[in-house]
């Protein structure tokens, strides 16, 4: 599938005070997030991000806590200004758009999910499902069969006429992302979506992203401080401390190079036979001959791999992508990689 | 000579200060020192501990172009006579529907037989309060009314609390609204409450009295409405204000604008909170519709004023307890349907 830049975003700055525009120059001239604090009492929210986001992947931004994640999120459908930057969305500058352009933006063209799911409480869960057809002033009538199938999807068929507060967090955030589906945007912006729910009822959301991600084809950013999640989830990874980016890629490379000490270090708890895939530590075909034990996907897992070896290091694989064979993979190879 | 004679003379003002010494009004005291009972002048004795405050009193004695403070209550009542007629010609068509309103609700809930208006108020009661119980309470309060003769005077009483919480919700709602998205129109507006709530309720009667004739029903009205409003502004704005931020981000982010989000979203959400400040301006509102029978407002008032002015000690009893059996209500039925909101929100 061909990919197309959907969103881009060119040297943003974010700074939070009173006085924001005069202390962008100062920022300009090499002030310090540290030194803009401690000298002018302004907060460096972001700064200098450029990031890509391509159409139909998951690009996941992930940071710790204000690290500047969910200032990021809120600039691409301009819930907050920037102070500057450009965001470009579909090849259009977002912070160009007035007041009914952004507001069309947001109807048509973006859904957001929330970390605390932001329902209407006072609304059934299926007319929260309808919440942009009521926005854009849809028929609600003819909307609604469309909007069960929503949630049917999202696996709350039946409930459509409870109301927020008689459901569980998970169920609560499956009807925040089937009002996110049921918007039919190209682009669905997930913020800490899953951080407020717990670890069994994350990894079957995470689950189900996958799932419908795989028919729909959506542009999602998606914001976490769970590396894990962001591991799973990314085709794209950025990396964000401080206000800045760390690092970007894909994210077996960050997990294979970390470029700084900060990351080397969020990435030695992770369970690396688990995220790495056979592609990232294979060799490329190289005519060698070895003696082949079997054929493994590129894009199984080094667990895998390992369970079909029973442990025994000196088996060779011969890795296959789309029943073609694109490089092989010695066992010692792969426990090399286990390591960082 | 007066104490701060000197003063003026000093200042070389004293020219200034005869010059407009005729023509004041005589107060007691002059009147007593011109007639020549007042002998012993006081001002030769001063002492030290004696020295009077420069007040416009004091300051008239020495210097008599200095308006007293009687010239200036009078001034004042001049003044508002004055603009009185202007004001009136303003005020009184504005108003004239509020006379009407009340007069008309007040003959229509006269007018209706007890055996119908009785049990419409229970099918009200249910349909706000979902409760068997609080039917009960106005089934059986109402009944004692009219078994005890006074069933008249609090259908009279309910009906003027009714116009008047209904005109303080159509007034009060948009402007606690407005307060909520405009900090400076909350800014200016707050003196103006805080003033409305602090006045003794008498004092509302006393520029309405100069305006209005007693017989015209919307002088209680108005005064009932000044001081029943206040609650369901502040708590309007204040609910608004309190909406969950996560909620009203989630409206922006769909796109929505400032009518729906207030219609959707806002208003329902600070639901609990309009409906406490509505609770508090029917109470209030009964609380001034008792003093409002001073300006011949009809109702269970009239009887607690006949209790005082004839000192029939048990019909202003009776009538008193009947005020409290009505406040008791309508507290009840208007607090069951806040809890209603409630639970279905949270």
């Amino acid at each position: 599938m061909l990919k197309t830049t959907k969103i881009s975003i060119r040297s943003l700055y974010k700074i939070f005070g009173n006085n924001p525009d005069v202390m962008m120059e100062h920022v300009l001239n090499g002030l310090g997030k540290q030194d803009l604090l401690k000298q002018h009492a302004h907060v460096m929210g972001l700064q200098n991000i450029n990031v890509d986001i391509q159409s139909g992947e998951i690009t996941v931004i992930m940071g710790l806590s204000g690290s500047g994640k969910s200032t990021l999120i809120r600039h691409l459908n301009r819930l907050i200004e920037p102070t500057s930057g450009e965001v470009f969305v579909n090849g259009e500058n977002v912070l160009d758009y007035g007041v009914n352009e952004l507001r069309q933006l947001r109807r048509n063209t973006m859904s957001m999910v929330f970390q605390k799911f932001a329902l209407l409480p006072h609304k059934t869960v299926l007319e929260n499902t309808g919440m942009s057809a009521l926005v854009r002033g849809e028929d609600i009538e003819e909307t609604s069969t469309k909007n069960l199938k929503w949630l049917e999807r999202v696996g709350l068929s039946g409930y459509d006429n409870h109301y927020p507060h008689q459901l569980s967090g998970g169920m609560q955030q499956r009807v925040g992302i089937a009002r996110a589906l049921a918007s039919d945007s190209e682009i669905m912006l997930m913020d800490e979506a899953y951080s407020a729910l717990d670890p069994l009822i994350r990894t079957d959301m995470q689950d189900l992203l996958l799932e419908l991600q795989k028919e729909l084809h959506k542009t999602i950013v998606f914001i976490t401080h769970d590396l894990d999640e962001a591991l799973k989830l990314a085709d794209h990874l950025v990396i964000l401390k401080d206000g800045y980016v760390v690092q970007q890629g894909d994210p077996q490379g960050i997990l294979l190079n970390p470029k700084d000490p900060y990351i080397e270090e969020f990435v030695a708890d992770i369970n690396r036979a688990r995220v790495l895939r056979v592609r990232s530590v294979m060799s490329p075909k190289d005519g060698r001959l070895l003696k082949i034990t079997g054929q493994v996907q590129a894009s199984d897992n080094l667990e895998k791999v390992i369970a079909l070896s029973g442990g025994n290091t000196n088996c060779c694989y011969e890795v296959v992508d789309n029943d073609e064979t694109v490089g092989t993979l010695h066992m010692k190879e792969l426990v090399r990689a286990l390591v960082p | 000579m007066a104490f701060y004679d000197n003063v003026f003379t000093s200042v070389g003002l004293s020219d200034w200060c005869k010059s407009e010494s005729e023509g004041n009004l005589l107060t007691m005291s002059d009147f007593m020192s011109k007639s020549g009972q007042n002998e012993v002048s006081k001002i030769e004795g001063t002492s030290f501990w004696d020295i009077p405050f420069p007040s416009l009193d004091a300051l008239n004695a020495s210097c008599p172009a200095i308006a007293r403070t009687r010239d200036m209550t009078s001034g004042l009542e001049d003044f508002f006579l004055a603009t009185k007629d202007a004001i009136k010609f303003v005020l009184d068509p504005m108003t004239q529907p509020l006379s009407w309103a009340l007069d008309a609700s007040l003959e229509i809930f006269v007018a209706m037989p007890w055996f119908v208006l009785i049990p419409a108020l229970a099918v009200f009661a249910f349909y706000v309060a979902r409760s068997i119980a609080i039917v009960g309470l106005v089934l059986a309060t109402f009944m004692f009314f009219a078994f005890i003769d006074h069933y008249l005077h609090a259908v009279q009483t309910l009906s003027i609390i009714t116009v008047c919480t209904v005109i303080c919700v159509v007034i009060g709602l948009p402007l606690g609204v407005l307060m909520s998205k405009s900090n400076v129109f909350k800014k200016t507006m707050i003196p103006i409450l805080d003033m409305l709530q602090t006045l003794p309720a008498f004092v509302y009667l006393v520029p309405l009295i100069f305006l209005f004739s007693v017989t015209e029903s919307k002088l209680y009205g108005i005064a009932i409405i000044l001081y029943a409003i206040v609650p369901i502004m502040r708590l309007t704005d204040l609910g608004i204000r309190l909406v969950d931020k996560d909620v009203i981000e989630a409206a922006d982010a769909y796109g929505m604008n400032s009518r729906q989000k207030l219609i959707n979203v806002q208003l329902p959400l600070a639901m609990p909170n309009i409906m406490a400040g509505l609770n508090q301006t029917i109470m209030m509102a009964l609380s001034l519709v008792v003093i409002a029978s001073l300006v011949s407002a009809p109702g269970l008032g009239v009887l607690v004023l006949r209790g005082i002015r004839n000192l029939e000690l048990g019909v202003g009893l009776v009538a008193g307890f009947c005020i409290v059996m009505l406040a008791i209500l309508l507290d009840r039925v208007s607090k069951a349907a806040l809890s209603r909101i409630n639970t279905t929100q949270n």
